[in-house]
């Protein structure tokens, strides 16, 4: 007779089987048809039983590398090791993941049971048999009924949606049909679970509860989940590891706690909580200056080196005028529920504080900030950024200097009528003096020129107080006079520091955008 | 009131003139006088006659033959037509359905004229092939124009679940997106069969000469009164429409079925 021996669990590609990281991705790009990268060389290793996140802003790219995991987008370049074998090519039902999607992607025409039992239904798995001579042969079967309802009845009972089986899932709610999702998925025993934002879509109450049953699953389950969101709160809350993503690449990869405190650059710590970003300087060992004050921290940067500088909301320390490292005024203050968040003025400088004893506004107090909150990271130029305002001329002024600019850039389709005033694309007419502007400049749209040339209109002059070779370019910072406000410039041209020069900027590079109300 | 009264009047004159022929059609089925006018008393022989002369049954069947063929095959092929619409690349996809629509838009008796063109180069005008060819033709357009809404209403990451799940995508296909997009191949089934049940001018031009479908044979029996099986289509037509009318009502009466058993599921959610 024959006896059935050994059910098909082995069949698990184990390619490296004692290597621990079960998912890498080595130079992973995707370009879009139109050319845009929405992934850009991402190099990143899992680990097994982990919950890792991508966290970033819409459009960062972490959707498509998560569509690149499952198999529903293909990588242009670059590969996806799992367990250490090359599986980019495998199409998405040969790949030993699942997905809980974004909108359930549940299937309307079946009931909760034939949801989830969607998967198993369609499992082979080879089963070995022995025959009474000894001789073992293997045949490819599919998997019993009872074995099925078995398998479904537990991943019910593990989403708590036990006496739902012959529900239709119309009928279901939100965070009902979210369950059924991650039963569907978890149902097949994945290696890794592919959670797309999940609870995108529940309100505040209902993903909270579901954060935490989604880590609660995660400790049971063992398995590998990679977890898709833009909400920090929510990565923060479940992850092992949190992987921030922006266009496309990854700014930093760690544990919540050193993502919080140790973000690796400005966007990281903007991105991830509250934070006050300052520039900074380095003065000496351990020692910044920014806030017009030097401060004692605990990172090591070498002197004169520009920084950023964050202290977090929570560690600005409120003490009476005076007795404090810097004196300010309170300009703001408004009730959160557990604390109070307050603005506080220093010289031009806004900080921002969180404290549950309020201050008023108006209040004059003095900050303490410890040295282990100041948290320094090297300064990554990008852009030049300026707080400006339009003059009566329709010029725009900023950084010590007054710059021709094309304003109708501020409003869409918008033009400019003979009197200097603006005329929106609905026809209003728009008197634009003194509109407070921010104006971003690239770093190669400024030029440089000698201050000896005859003089330009507008412009402004200042000092070359740093010059950096960057290979086939020279980074050149020119300091105004007036308030020290910085250009940053990518030149050819070799200057000499302490050069006077003057910046010269075309109208065109000047991007204008308006001031948002309200807005830090 | 008198505005009620109106209101009630206009919507009985609209009803009556729009039922009224049909009223009076099912009413002189009922008798075997052969000018249609006259009483003769009541028979159901024209009832009997339907099912009993040879040539009426043929007739009646080989309509319902050609539309059943015809609405399986544009029903198979247009919503395979849809789908190629739906997945292709944009601009393929608007070019595509653009040419599908311009066949429905387009007047009948070119597409007559053309497919009876078309087949006789090929040597098969007036024959079975031609006649069944052009009815696929004609109807495939109005199915693809059912199915694509349908998909366009799908979820697209549906698909993908299925995919996820193990499915290989022609299993996907079967067992996720047709079930999904059925109720808009059954419409599209439905009103392909009504198209080519009542299609005259296409059959007329490539059908076979002495095959003959309800609407050809009506047609020639008017023009030629010495037939004398004229009378039965009262009877036919009776039966056309007893049919239609139980059709729309059951469907009627499942819809609001339908309707009260969401609700009631929705009230007992709350």
């Amino acid at each position: 007779m024959e006896e059935k021996i050994a059910g098909g669990a082995e069949e698990n590609l184990a390619g490296g089987a004692r290597e621990e990281n079960i998912i890498e991705l080595v130079d992973l790009t995707r370009i879009f048809e139109d050319g845009v990268a929405a992934v850009d060389k991402v190099n990143l290793k899992v680990k097994k039983g982990q919950f890792v996140t991508f966290l970033g802003p819409s459009g960062c790219g972490k959707t498509t590398t998560l569509r690149m995991i499952a198999g529903f987008d293909k990588p242009t370049s670059g590969k996806i090791l799992l367990n250490g074998k090359d599986i980019s090519a495998l199409p998405p039902h040969k790949r030993p993941v699942n997905t809980v999607f974004q909108r359930y992607a549940l299937f309307p025409h079946l009931n909760v049971y034939d949801n989830v039992a969607f998967g198993l239904k369609l499992k082979r798995q080879k089963v070995t048999y022995e025959r009474t001579d000894g001789r073992r042969f293997s045949k490819i079967e599919k998997l019993g009924k009872a074995e099925i309802a078995e398998k479904v009845n537990r991943a019910l009972k593990i989403v708590d949606l036990e006496g739902f089986e012959r529900r239709s899932v119309s009928t279901l709610s939100g965070g009902q049909q979210q369950r059924v999702a991650i039963a569907r998925a978890i149902v097949n025993e994945p290696q890794i679970l592919l959670l797309d934002e999940p609870l995108g879509a529940l309100d505040l109450k209902m993903r909270k509860d579901m954060q935490l049953e989604l880590k609660e699953m995660h400790k049971k389950l063992g398995i590998t989940f990679i977890y898709v969101t833009h909400d920090q709160e929510e990565a923060l809350t479940m992850s092992d590891t949190i992987v921030v993503m922006k266009d496309g690449e990854i700014q930093q990869e760690g544990t919540p706690l050193d993502i919080y405190n140790e973000p690796a650059n400005a966007f990281v710590a903007d991105f991830i909580g509250e934070s006050n970003i300052f520039s900074g300087t380095m003065t000496g060992k351990r020692r910044v200056r920014f806030l017009n004050k030097t401060f004692d921290c605990v990172d090591d940067f070498e002197k004169n080196e520009k920084v950023d500088v964050v202290v977090r909301p929570e560690d600005v320390v409120f003490a009476e005028e005076g007795q404090g490292m810097v004196d300010g005024k309170i300009v703001s203050s408004i009730f959160k529920g557990v604390h109070y968040e307050m603005v506080c003025m220093i010289g031009k400088t806004e900080v921002v504080a969180q404290d549950t004893i309020e201050r008023k506004v108006g209040e004059k107090v003095g900050i303490v900030i410890r040295p282990e909150d100041i948290h320094i990271m090297a300064k990554e130029f990008t852009v030049n950024r300026y707080e400006g305002y339009i003059t009566k001329h329709i010029t725009v002024a900023f950084g010590d200097g007054e710059f021709a600019c094309d304003v109708t850039q501020l409003y869409e389709n918008s033009t400019l009528d003979e009197e200097g005033y603006l005329v929106t694309a609905s026809g209003e007419k728009i008197d634009l003096t003194d509109t407070d502007v921010e104006v971003e400049v690239g770093l190669k749209d400024i030029e440089l020129v000698d201050v000896d040339t005859p003089e330009q209109e507008g412009g402004a002059a200042g000092n070359i107080v740093s010059i950096i070779y960057k290979g086939d370019h020279y980074q050149v910072i020119v300091r105004t006079d007036e308030n020290e406000e910085d250009y940053v410039c990518d030149t050819e041209y070799t200057w000499n520091e302490n050069d006077r020069v003057s910046v010269i900027i075309r109208p065109e590079a000047i991007k204008l955008k308006r001031k948002e109300e309200g807005k830090r | 009131m008198t505005k009620k009264i109106l209101s009630w009047a206009f919507i009985a004159l609209v009803l009556a003139f729009v039922y009224a022929p049909i009223v009076v059609l099912i009413i002189f089925s009922f008798t075997d006088a052969t000018i249609l006018g006259q009483w003769g008393g009541f028979s159901l022989d024209l009832f009997k006659r339907l099912f009993t002369v040879p040539e009426m049954r043929k007739m009646i069947v080989n309509t319902i033959v050609l539309a059943l063929l015809a609405g399986v095959i544009s029903t198979v092929l247009g919503t395979l037509g849809a789908m190629g619409i739906f997945y292709a690349k944009k601009g393929w996809g608007k070019v595509l359905q653009g040419a599908s629509n311009i066949n429905v838009i387009n007047a009948e008796i070119v597409i007559a004229v053309s497919l009876a063109l078309v087949s006789s180069i090929f040597v098969f005008n007036m024959t079975y092939y031609s006649l069944l060819i052009g009815h696929v033709a004609f109807c495939t357009p109005f199915v693809v124009l059912s199915v694509i809404p349908k998909l366009k209403q799908m979820d697209p990451s549906l698909y993908e679940a299925a995919l996820d799940l193990g499915a290989s995508p022609a299993k996907a296909l079967f067992k996720v997106v047709l079930p999904e997009i059925l109720p808009g191949i059954v419409s599209g089934f439905l009103l392909a069969l009504t198209l080519s049940l009542d299609d005259y001018i296409i059959t007329s031009f490539t059908k076979p000469a002495e095959f003959d479908t309800i609407s050809t044979y009506v047609y020639n029996a008017v023009k030629n009164t010495a037939k004398s099986e004229l009378p039965a289509f009262r009877a036919l037509a009776a039966v056309i429409f007893l049919i239609i009318v139980i059709v729309v009502v059951v469907l009627n009466v499942r819809a609001a079925g339908k309707n009260k058993q969401i609700a009631k599921m929705e009230k007992g959610k709350k």
